[in-house]
């Protein structure tokens, strides 16, 4: 099978293409996600306890 | 001892060192799986007698059909062992599953309707499968958005976990939707009794992406979870511990 | 186990029984409503609604296919192997139209029994094959039912 056909996907390239596409748009989002709200939430948390130390002081 | 076990692998502290360790042992075959999948179902399998290139949009549609409906039922099985036991992992793995299964059900929806489009002649028909599909994804949205309307989080788990459990009749009616009642939609062709109605070339990437999903899901969930632990448990010792060192 | 527990499983058990009656009679009363398509047979039985538009689904009979002059309206029978219904429709055929194919019409069923449609859907089914495995089903098929014949004979 050359690269052509492959792209091609036999006339039905928009169709296949998109599909495989917006699933891994959906799946890469889900695993960012929850990375990036970890981080935020541990960042909220040390400010937190950075303040009340602070007032504690 | 097995109670003991059992306690300590609820606890909070342990899930989430625990889930730390095995995202990443889960997260590798999930990937080396998917690009086999790829490779056999985009590279290797023959094109349909019927359908020709089209029908490779199946091996991201039916797997993700299987996922909302395998992510739901673990959703409402969590919510019900939170409900019944009152285990704070059980309703974190609950409320964690929700936005995942949704993100599936979208995925069999979206990658239905491209794959109708150009076989079918439509996008949409209101037959009952599309349409108890769509339902799923509403029972979805329903439980992320009465989680997110309840600010006490243990209230909210239980409310979530009945509106999950009265959900969960949806599912037989998804699957069995096909052979009820007349459908645009074909029957079964995996799960038929009988014999896979596929040829082996296409049946192979078709199962290395649904067990690569179901890894996905797993160590998705437990990325999920891990963020609702270090909600919840913000006031403990070693969430702020854990957070001063970053 | 605590009776605090026993209870709880027994309220949860009780609410999904209820929901499942409640779906089952509520899925019974809609049945018909939920039927996507009629089949020749219930149509000539009258079980559909007359002067409506409906859906007919079916299988197109081998050698059914006519292409008017116009080029784009076609005319063809649908059937379930027990009645059949001439369809005729006007515009562009999905890529799965053929004969001997699984089809769902939407239109009217006219007075002279002819069943105009305004939309053919293609139904496809279960079966997933490359194309040299369907070839070779065919014709182990037909050398099967030629044998029959030659027996018959």
């Amino acid at each position: 099978m050359n690269l052509e056909e492959f792209f091609n996907m036999g006339g039905y390239a928009v169709y296949v293409w998109s599909s495989y596409g917006i699933a891994l748009l959906v799946l890469l989002v889900n695993i960012i996600a929850p990375l990036r709200q970890r981080k935020k939430l541990l960042h909220g948390i040390a400010a937190t306890a950075r303040r009340r130390a602070r007032r504690n002081a | 001892m097995f109670n003991n076990f059992f306690h300590r692998m609820a606890s909070p502290k342990h899930f989430y060192r625990l889930a730390g360790i095995l995202i990443p042992w889960l997260a590798v075959p999930c990937l080396l799986l998917t690009l086999a999948g790829l490779y056999y179902g985009l590279v290797k399998a023959p094109p349909d007698y019927q359908q020709g290139d089209s029908y490779r949009i199946m091996f991201i549609h039916v797997p993700a059909a299987w996922m909302s409906m395998f992510i739901y039922v673990v959703m409402a099985g969590a919510g019900a062992i939170g409900l019944i036991w009152r285990i704070k992992l059980a309703e974190m793995v609950a409320i964690s599953s929700a936005p995942i299964g949704a993100s599936f059900t979208f995925l069999a929806l979206v990658t239905g309707s491209i794959w109708g489009k150009p076989m079918w002649g439509t996008w949409w028909v209101w037959d009952a499968r599309l349409t108890s599909e769509l339902i799923l994804l509403f029972l979805y949205l329903g439980v992320i958005a009465l989680n997110n309307a309840i600010d006490d989080k243990r209230m909210a788990a239980r409310a979530v976990a009945i509106l999950a459990l009265v959900g969960v009749i949806n599912i037989p009616i998804i699957h069995y939707s096909v052979e009820w009642w007349n459908t645009l939609h074909q029957g079964p062709t995996v799960t038929k009794f009988d014999k896979p109605s596929i040829h082996l070339s296409m049946l192979i990437p078709l199962l290395l992406m649904a067990v690569a999903f179901k890894l996905y899901y797993a160590f998705v969930v437990l990325m999920r979870a891990r963020c609702e632990v270090l909600d919840r448990e913000r006031n403990s010792g070693w969430v702020k511990e854990l957070a001063e060192k970053t | 186990m605590t009776p605090k527990r026993k209870k709880r499983i027994m309220l949860i058990g009780l609410m999904l029984a209820g929901v499942a009656i409640a779906a089952g009679f509520a899925l019974q009363a809609f049945n018909e409503n939920l039927m996507f398509f009629y089949t020749p047979s219930e149509v000539s039985a009258g079980e559909a609604p007359a002067g409506r538009m409906i859906r007919v689904g079916g299988l197109v009979t081998e050698g059914s296919v006519q292409r008017q002059s116009d080029g784009l309206t076609v005319q063809f029978d649908v059937t379930d192997n027990n009645k059949t219904i001439t369809v005729q429709y006007t515009g562009i055929l999905p890529d799965l139209f053929r004969e001997g194919q699984g089809i769902v019409a939407h239109g009217q069923l006219q007075e002279d029994r002819l069943f105009v449609a305004a939309e053919v859907l293609a139904k496809h089914d279960e079966n997933y094959m490359p194309p040299e495995v369907a070839d070779a089903l065919k014709a182990t098929h037909d050398a099967a039912t030629s044998d029959n014949a030659k027996k018959v004979n």
